[in-house]
C-alpha cells in the first residue's frame, strides 16, 4: 500500500493544499512563524500542539478567517489570497469549528443555510440537507432549534454543513473533545469514508492515541513553530507528546500509603430545578466522598455537571439542609462562605470572571475566597500583607509564572492562572475540594502539576472531587468514576473497573445492567 | 357611534409614530444592538422634519428630511458603538440627551410657526361608508406606510436570507463572523434602518398629528416605542398588537380625564411600561427553553483580524 506521507510517492502532482513559510503576526508577537505544511488528497492529517502553540491561527488562515502577515497558501499548487471564509468555501476547503459556530434560536435548516453561499432556493436546501445527512449516516431534523439538541447533534449539524458544499479539504478543530468515546468512533467511519471519496481532512485534537488511529500524517507545532512531521502511527503518544511540550512531562505519581477515613462530604437525594433557560434538571444525586479519597465525575459537557458544582459550592441553596453534608454538617441551605468555613474549596471550571475577578489582582482574589477562613481580614480590615503572603506562596508551591508579584489576574496564561487558583484553595488545606475541568484548556505541564497537587492532597487526608471531561485525567488520578447524564449520576465505579466502553455507555446513556437496558428501551 | 369612530382615529393617530419608531428599534436588536437613542433620534427628526416642511412646503420632503436626520444620528451612534465599541446603554442614552439639546437648538426659530400638515385620503363612496370608512380609507399617507412597513419587515426577517442573516447576528455574533458574514457592516445598516424610522416616526408628529412644532414634542414616545419591541417579545406580529394597544392607553387616558374617571392620569402614563413589565414576567415563566431577546442583543463585538 502506498502509504502518502513518505516523500516521493506523489508522483509529481502538487498538494491539494500547502502553505509556504505561512506567518501570522499580533503586535510583537508571533502567533505563527514561518509554518510549511503539505496536505494530500486522500490524508488524514493531524494539527497537534499545546494550547498557544498556534494551530488555530493556522487553520483560520487557511479558512480565510484571518489574513497571515507573510508567507502564502497554495491551493493546488496554485498561489492563493483569501479574502475570507466564503471564498473558501467557494474554492472547497470546509471547517469544523471546535467552538460550535452555531445559532442557538435558529432551526437547523436556517443554521446550515447560512453556511452556505445562498444559491439555491431555503427548499432546495432544506431537501438536499435531508439527502446528505442520510448519505453519511448522520440524522438531522431540520425543523428543531438548535438549542434543543445536545452537543453531539450540534456536531452533526457542523459536519453536514461542511459536507454541503461538497469539500475537498475539510478542517475539523478538535471534534472529538465533546463526544463520549461511542460518538467520536462513528464520526472516525465518517472520516474514513470522507478519505476515500478523495478529500483531505486536517485534523486538530489534544487526544493522541485517536491520532495515532486514524491520521496518516502528523504536522506538530509548538510555540508558534512547526517542529516536525511524522506518521504518528510510527510514534507513541509519549514521543509525541515530547514533541508537543519539547521536553519530558513529569509523570504523575500517586503517593504509597493513602488510606480513607470518614465521609467529608456526603450527598443525599440531591435534586434540583434548573436555574436558567438551559439548565439541567439535578436528579436524585447520592454519593459519599472519604477523607483520602478522589470521586471523578465523567460526562459529556452540559449534563448537569455545572448545576451540581452550584449546588455543591452553595452558589445555589437547597431547601433540604441533609442534601449536602460537608464534615457531617448539613450544609444545603448554607451560603458559599459558611461552607467554605465548614473546611471545603471550591474550582469552578471557568478561571476567569468565575474563579477569578479577571481585572482584579491576585492578591485580591486570594481574599475573595479566603476572608472568611484565612486570617486575611482583622476587624474588618484587609491584612495586605497575608494577602501577598498567600500569593507568594501559591506562586512558590505550584510554580506560578507571572511577569511581577502581584499582577491582574486576567494577565496569566491559562495554566499558570489554574495553578494560582488550585494553589489558593490548596493552601487553606481544605477538609473537601470540588474542583470543575482541573486542567482544561491547561498546558501538559501545568496539569502534571496540577494533578500531582490533587492527589497530594487527598493524601494528606482530604476528600476531593474531580469533574472532568477527560477519561485519561480521570483515570489517572481518581479511585472511583460516576458519571453524569440528563441531571442524574451514576453509581461509581472502580477506576480500575471503568473501562472506556463503560464509561461511554454511561456518558451516552445507556445503563450498565442488561435487564435495566431492555427496560429502557420497552418504556 | 361618531365618538367611537373618533376615538379609533385617535388610536391610530396616536399608535404610528410609536409603530414606526418600534419597527425600526425592532430591526435594530434583531441584529443585536440595543439603541437606547429612540427619543433623541425621534425628537431631532421632528426638529428637521418640520424644518423641511417648512422650507419647502412638502410634507413629503419634511418626512424626508426627518428620515435623514434620524439617520445622521444614528451613525453618531453606530460610530461610538459598533466602530469604537463604546457601550451600548451608555452610548444610546447620550445620544438621547444630544437629541433634545439638538432639537432644541433646530427648532427654537420655529417655535409658533404652522404648516399644513399631511394631507388625508379621501375616495369618494369608500371614506364615506359610516364607523369604518375614514378609518380605512381616510387615513393619511403615515398610517398606511407604517403598515407597509412591519410587513416588509416581517417578509425580510422571516422569508429573506439578508433577515436571516441579520437575525444569525443578533444569536451569536462570533459564529456569524466566522462563517465569514461582517457583523459591524450588517449592525451599522440595521442602526441606520432604526435611526430612519425614528426619525421618520419624530417627523410624523409634527406633519400630521399637531401642524407645529414644540420642544420636547415626542414626550417619551421613543421610550414607549424601546418598551414596545420587549412587549412584543422581538416579533413584528406582537409589535402591531401591542402598538395599537399602547396608543390606545393614551388615549384612554385622555378621555379618562374628560369623562371625570378618578384613575390620576400619571398612572395611566405609567400603563405601558406596566404592561412590559408584567409581559417580561408572563414571557420568563411561559418559557420552556430558547431565549425570546437576540441572544447577543447589547453587547460589544471586536473581530480580530
Amino acid at each position: 500500500m502506498l502509504d502518502p506521507t513518505s516523500n516521493g510517492l506523489h508522483s509529481g502532482e502538487p498538494p491539494l493544499l500547502q502553505t509556504l513559510g505561512l506567518t501570522k503576526r499580533y503586535g510583537d508577537f508571533l502567533a505563527n512563524d514561518a509554518i510549511d505544511i503539505d496536505v494530500w488528497p486522500r490524508q488524514i492529517h493531524a494539527l497537534l500542539g499545546e494550547n498557544g502553540a498556534g494551530k488555530s491561527t493556522l487553520v483560520k488562515a487557511i479558512y480565510g478567517l484571518i489574513q497571515p502577515s507573510a508567507g502564502e497558501i497554495r491551493w493546488q499548487g496554485e498561489r492563493i489570497v483569501l479574502s475570507g471564509p466564503s471564498e473558501a468555501r467557494r474554492r472547497g476547503i470546509g471547517m469544523v469549528f471546535q467552538h460550535f459556530s452555531l445559532f442557538d434560536n435558529l432551526t437547523v435548516a436556517e443554521n446550515v443555510a447560512l453556511g452556505l453561499d445562498g444559491t439555491e432556493s431555503f427548499k432546495d436546501m432544506s431537501a438536499r440537507l435531508e439527502q446528505v445527512s442520510k448519505t453519511y449516516g448522520l440524522p438531522l431534523d431540520p425543523r428543531r432549534e438548535v438549542w434543543q439538541l445536545s452537543v453531539g447533534e450540534r456536531q452533526r449539524i457542523e459536519i453536514v454543513r461542511a459536507l454541503m458544499q461538497d469539500p475537498k479539504f475539510l478542517i475539523l478543530d478538535e471534534p472529538t473533545a465533546v463526544l463520549t468515546p461511542q460518538e467520536a468512533d462513528q464520526l472516525f467511519i465518517v472520516l474514513e469514508r470522507l478519505k476515500a471519496e478523495d478529500r483531505a481532512i486536517l485534523y486538530i485534537s489534544h487526544k493522541l492515541e485517536e491520532v495515532k488511529r486514524l491520521c496518516d500524517t502528523a504536522t506538530i507545532l509548538r510555540g508558534g513553530r512547526k517542529v516536525e512531521t511524522c506518521n504518528p502511527r510510527l510514534e507513541t503518544a509519549a514521543s509525541l507528546a515530547r514533541m508537543m511540550v519539547g521536553g519530558e512531562i513529569k509523570e504523575v505519581k500517586a503517593p504509597a500509603g493513602r488510606k480513607t477515613t470518614v465521609p467529608r462530604l456526603v450527598v443525599n437525594d440531591l435534586s434540583l430545578p434548573p436555574g436558567e433557560a438551559h439548565g439541567v434538571r439535578l436528579e436524585h444525586i447520592s454519593f459519599e466522598l472519604k477523607g483520602g479519597e478522589i470521586l471523578g465525575i465523567a460526562g459529556v459537557a452540559g449534563n448537569g455537571q455545572d448545576e451540581l458544582f452550584a449546588a455543591l459550592s452553595g452558589e445555589r441553596l437547597s431547601k433540604d439542609p441533609g442534601t449536602v453534608v460537608i464534615e457531617g454538617i448539613a450544609a444545603g441551605h448554607l451560603s458559599i462562605t459558611q461552607r467554605r468555613k465548614l473546611g471545603a474549596a471550591f474550582v469552578p471550571e471557568e478561571r476567569l470572571g468565575h474563579g477569578t475577578a479577571p481585572r482584579m489582582k491576585l492578591s485580591e482574589n486570594a481574599l475573595l475566597t479566603g476572608h472568611a477562613a484565612s486570617g486575611m481580614v482583622h476587624h474588618g480590615f484587609i491584612d495586605t500583607a497575608a494577602t501577598l503572603k498567600t500569593v507568594d506562596r501559591a506562586t512558590e508551591t505550584f510554580d506560578v509564572r507571572k511577569a511581577k508579584r502581584d499582577p491582574e489576574a486576567a494577565s496569566l496564561s491559562g495554566g499558570n492562572l489554574q495553578k494560582f487558583i488550585v494553589g489558593r484553595e490548596i493552601l487553606r488545606n481544605p477538609a473537601v475540594l470540588v474542583v470543575s475541568q482541573p486542567t482544561w484548556g491547561v498546558d501538559a505541564g501545568a496539569a502534571a502539576v496540577i494533578r500531582q497537587a490533587l492527589l497530594d492532597l487527598a493524601t494528606a487526608g482530604a476528600a476531593v472531587l474531580v469533574t472532568s471531561q477527560d477519561l485519561d485525567e480521570l483515570a489517572e488520578i481518581a479511585d472511583r468514576i460516576a458519571v453524569m447524564f440528563h441531571g442524574r449520576l451514576s453509581a461509581p465505579l472502580a477506576t480500575s473497573d471503568a473501562t472506556r466502553e463503560k464509561l461511554g455507555l454511561l456518558m451516552g446513556g445507556s445503563s450498565l445492567e442488561p435487564r435495566e437496558a431492555a427496560h429502557a428501551v420497552g418504556a | 357611534m361618531e365618538l367611537i369612530e373618533a376615538i379609533i382615529l385617535a388610536v391610530l393617530a396616536a399608535s404610528t409614530p410609536l409603530l414606526i419608531a418600534a419597527t425600526g428599534e425592532l430591526v435594530t436588536e434583531r441584529s443585536g444592538v440595543l439603541n437606547l437613542g429612540v427619543e433623541g433620534m425621534m425628537i431631532v427628526g421632528a426638529a428637521c422634519g418640520f424644518a423641511g416642511a417648512w422650507f419647502t412646503g412638502s410634507v413629503f420632503i419634511g418626512a424626508l428630511f426627518g428620515i435623514v436626520a434620524g439617520m445622521l444620528m444614528s451613525l453618531v451612534f453606530a460610530l461610538m458603538a459598533l466602530g469604537l465599541a463604546v457601550n451600548q446603554v451608555a452610548t444610546g442614552l447620550a445620544l438621547t440627551i444630544l437629541g433634545i439639546g439638538l432639537s432644541g437648538l433646530i427648532g427654537a426659530g420655529f417655535v409658533g410657526e404652522r404648516i399644513t400638515p399631511a394631507v388625508h385620503l379621501y375616495i369618494p363612496g369608500l371614506t364615506d361608508i359610516p364607523l369604518i370608512g375614514r378609518v380605512l380609507f381616510g387615513e393619511d399617507g403615515f398610517v398606511y406606510f407604517s403598515i407597509a412597513l412591519i410587513v416588509g419587515v416581517w417578509w425580510f426577517l422571516y422569508r429573506t436570507r439578508a433577515g436571516l442573516i441579520l437575525r444569525a447576528c443578533g444569536d451569536n455574533h462570533v459564529s456569524a463572523h466566522a462563517l465569514g458574514y461582517p457583523v459591524l457592516r450588517i449592525r451599522t445598516f440595521a442602526v441606520m434602518f432604526g435611526g430612519a424610522c425614528a426619525g421618520l416616526a419624530g417627523a410624523y408628529l409634527p406633519l400630521a398629528y399637531t401642524p407645529f412644532f414644540i420642544p420636547g414634542m415626542t414626550a417619551g414616545r421613543g421610550w414607549i416605542a424601546l418598551a414596545l419591541v420587549v412587549f412584543a417579545s422581538w416579533r413584528p406580529g406582537r409589535l402591531v398588537v401591542g402598538a395599537y394597544l399602547f396608543g390606545a392607553v393614551t388615549i384612554l387616558q385622555l378621555h379618562a380625564q374628560g369623562w371625570g374617571v378618578g384613575i390620576p392620569s400619571q398612572f395611566m402614563s405609567a400603563l405601558p411600561y406596566l404592561a412590559t413589565v408584567i409581559v417580561l414576567v408572563l414571557l420568563s415563566r411561559a418559557r420552556t427553553g430558547g431565549s425570546t431577546a437576540p441572544a447577543a442583543l447589547g453587547t460589544v463585538f471586536v473581530p480580530d483580524r
